[in-house]
């Protein structure tokens, strides 16, 4: 049985796309431009503007002087790789070994498939329409060669079926360019007056050879089919997901945990030979009655570590209400970082942060209370004392600056300062004694004071001095004045201990 | 003969104390600095891996006993070691961790809602031989659970501290410790005016095959200096009367 295969040409690719997301564009000339030797060029038309007469590699001035309503938008230098990636993916639909072809078509090995859609003219109809309805305008040809269907698609004039073994006949009356020679074998064949393939495929193939090079030698048997000619199907990524029916329902706690075992067991071992590491992980158990129970976990390191992330899921596990019996388990992957081995020993043993068993702890210890329970705090550039510090997220995260020692700090800080009433003898002098719930301190020593300017691009509010003081008990206080001595308004406040 | 007598109840007694489920630090080189303090220890060295107990009734006080961990955790997370801090309302201020010679960015605090889920943070960390210490605040703990947590570390050889703020009524606990810190007025350096060095009374309430006492202390650029205390003459007097 003979090899098809489908060549899609997306003659507008980029200015379609631009249509699809802002529509009325569509009714519009359309070019899109970029930089290039410092003129701008135009990089794609839509058929509006090409209609009127301009086109790719125009001067943007240029096309401008022509069509004064010109729609310009900045083009997207990768983006027609990425959009041809997206749409190979879409396109396994209608084969399984679906090729990007560069720059704007794809490759489609049909082999075996169309007969499904009731033959080649019926196939390559339903991908035009289902395209078309996507925004995408396509031309499409069905050959045995990828080379023919190529040809064809962009240079062909109707039918664009070419019949099993008849490739031949219908590359005769195209143009050299369909061969996807080089520009510079093209021009030397026109010059020499071959407008048409058959114009120079019957000539002896040394001769050929000798003056056209080893290229066009290739692509010529390539498109005849005498060489065979690989495509390269792109392949959906496999989402990091196991599933595990059950015979019977299943209702008991025991049985629940033996699942989730098994699904971890397998889902392990592909993540430790992808050298892959889970973050977030969902367990779901579709039940009899079409609910889905699920738990979900999440970890601080990548992790491959079955009893560990069971360890996890089991905190959780009570939770799940079986009811009259699930059917179906899913483990999913939803969050997968990479994770090397050879790290992962390092951090073993080390009793640092990066220790392993650290960061599991702390995942079960998450998992049980709640992530939002657990703090790690790093040094950040403000002096106001509640900001200070700010929280890490993560285990690792190194402090940018250092924490600082120049400033004594009190050990324990009210997360509030509570105000109190005091008595200073004269303007910026420590109290002398400060009244504390109901009870008097008389103050002996004191240190001070420390003006602590509100940030007033943060907020709004009075400066603090702040007074370390020590009462006839040997208590250190962290004390405060908000506000000047001589405004109205001023207030005392106690907001921590020294040791 | 004196010698060898002396060389048996050494090892008598080191044998006493594994059977106890304490280890001799594993490397003498752990040196917290407490002074006179070690004598008082079994074995003349800080235990580790065990359970030890601190109450403070006073907020000032409250915040001695911080600062005095805080001391006794630099010495035990050296460069690299970690920390847990559990408790339900807290009122420790990660920057002043610094002063007493710990990297505040090394501290994993844990906050809870409820004290019973203290209990089981703790006992969960005490487990993890990553840490080098877990230090949580709560104020009821009975006989059973503290014995729970005095089993975790025997396992893992991590150092636990218990922090009961406001204690209501003393029972007795499987810790193998149990400390006072209070805080006493500071003296001035060189006469100048202001306040000067942290300054505690210690008092080692009671210990396991150890002895309590009680001392005062001082915090001075990054470690402990014991105070010579002036003799009291009014206990004194009292004796001999």
């Amino acid at each position: 049985m003979s090899r098809r295969f489908v060549s899609i040409w997306f003659h507008h690719l980029t200015t379609d796309w631009f249509s699809v997301r802002q529509p009325q564009l569509s009714l519009l000339p359309l070019v899109l431009k970029m930089a290039s030797h410092g003129r701008m060029i135009i990089t794609a038309a839509n058929s509006k503007a090409e209609m009127e007469g301009v086109n790719r590699g125009m001067v943007l001035a240029d096309a401008r002087a022509v069509v004064p309503d010109l729609q310009i938008l900045d083009d997207i230098p990768d983006l027609p790789q990425k959009l041809l990636t997206r749409l190979a993916e879409w396109c396994i639909r209608f084969s399984p070994l679906v090729a990007i072809d560069p720059p704007e078509g794809l490759m489609i090995d049909a082999t075996g498939c169309s007969h499904l859609w009731g033959g080649d003219s019926h196939y390559l109809t339903d991908i035009e329409r289902k395209l078309k309805q996507k925004g995408y305008g396509v031309r499409t040809a069905i050959a045995d060669t990828p080379g023919v269907a190529w040809a064809v698609a962009r240079y062909g004039k109707h039918p664009l079926v070419i019949a099993p073994n008849h490739h031949l006949e219908a590359l005769l009356t195209l143009p050299p360019e369909s061969l996807r020679l080089e520009e510079e074998v093209i021009d030397r064949l026109h010059k020499l007056g071959l407008h048409q393939i058959r114009q120079f495929i019957g000539m002896p193939r040394p001769t050929l050879r000798r003056r056209f090079g080893s290229h066009f030698m290739m692509r010529l048997s390539m498109a005849l089919g005498e060489e065979f000619e690989t495509i390269e199907p792109v392949s959906l990524p496999e989402p990091y997901q196991e599933r595990l029916p059950c015979m019977e329902p299943i209702v008991t706690a025991t049985g629940i945990e033996i699942a989730l075992r098994q699904l971890l067991e397998t889902l392990c071992h592909r993540l430790q030979q992808e050298q892959k590491g889970l973050r977030v992980a969902i367990f779901k158990c579709y039940r009899v009655d079409g609910k889905i129970e699920s738990i979900e976990i999440g970890t601080h390191r990548p992790s491959n570590h079955a009893f560990h992330l069971y360890k996890l899921f089991e905190i959780k596990l009570s939770s799940i209400e079986p009811a009259l019996g699930i059917e179906l388990f899913v483990l999913e992957a939803s969050k997968v970082e990479d994770y090397s081995p050879e790290q992962g020993k390092m951090w073993e043993g080390s009793g640092g942060l990066d220790d392993v068993r650290l960061s599991e702890l702390v995942d079960r210890l998450g998992a049980k209370i709640g992530q939002e329970a657990i703090h790690r705090y790093v040094p950040d550039e403000h002096y106001w004392p509640e900001r200070s510090l700010k929280p890490s997220p993560t285990l690792h995260e190194q402090p940018e600056t250092s924490w600082p020692l120049d400033r004594q700090r009190p050990i324990n800080l009210l997360r509030h300062p509570v105000r109190i009433e005091v008595t200073a003898p004269i303007p910026d002098y420590p109290p002398m004694l400060f009244r504390y719930k109901g009870k008097l301190h008389m103050i002996l020593k004191a240190d001070g004071p420390e003006r602590i300017e509100q940030e007033w691009w943060l907020q709004e509010g009075q400066h603090r001095d702040y007074y370390r003081v020590e009462d006839e008990d040997g208590n250190r206080y962290w004390l405060f004045r908000s506000g000047h001595y001589d405004d109205k308004n001023f207030q005392w406040f106690l907001h921590g201990y020294f040791a | 003969m004196a010698i060898q007598r002396d060389d048996i109840l050494t090892s008598l007694r080191s044998d006493i104390l594994r059977m106890e489920g304490l280890r001799a630090v594993s490397n003498p080189a752990v040196d917290l600095g407490l002074g006179p303090i070690c004598h008082s220890f079994p074995g003349g060295s800080f235990p580790v891996g065990a359970i030890h107990e601190f109450l403070s009734t006073e907020a000032g006080h409250a915040a001695s006993t911080d600062g005095f961990i805080a001391a006794l955790l630099a010495s035990l997370m050296g460069d690299k070691g970690t920390a847990l801090w559990i408790s339900a309302s807290r009122s420790i201020f990660p920057p002043a961790l610094r002063e007493f010679g710990v990297q505040p960015d090394r501290v994993v605090f844990v906050d809870l809602n409820k004290e019973k889920d203290i209990l089981w943070v703790m006992e969960e960390a005490l487990k993890c031989s990553a840490l080098t210490s877990v230090i949580g605040e709560m104020k009821e703990i009975n006989f059973t659970e503290s014995r729970r947590l005095q089993l975790a570390v025997e396992q893992s050889q991590v150092t636990g501290f218990l922090l009961r703020k406001n204690v209501g009524k003393l029972n007795t606990t499987a810790c193998l410790s149990r400390w006072k810190i209070t805080t006493l007025p500071s003296e001035s350096i060189d006469g100048l005016p202001g306040i000067g060095f942290p300054r505690w009374k210690v008092e080692l309430l009671r210990i396991r095959n150890g002895r309590s006492g009680m001392w005062h202390l001082k915090w001075v650029n990054d470690r402990f200096v014991p105070v010579i205390q002036v003799r009291d003459e009014s206990v004194e007097r009292k004796n001999v009367g």
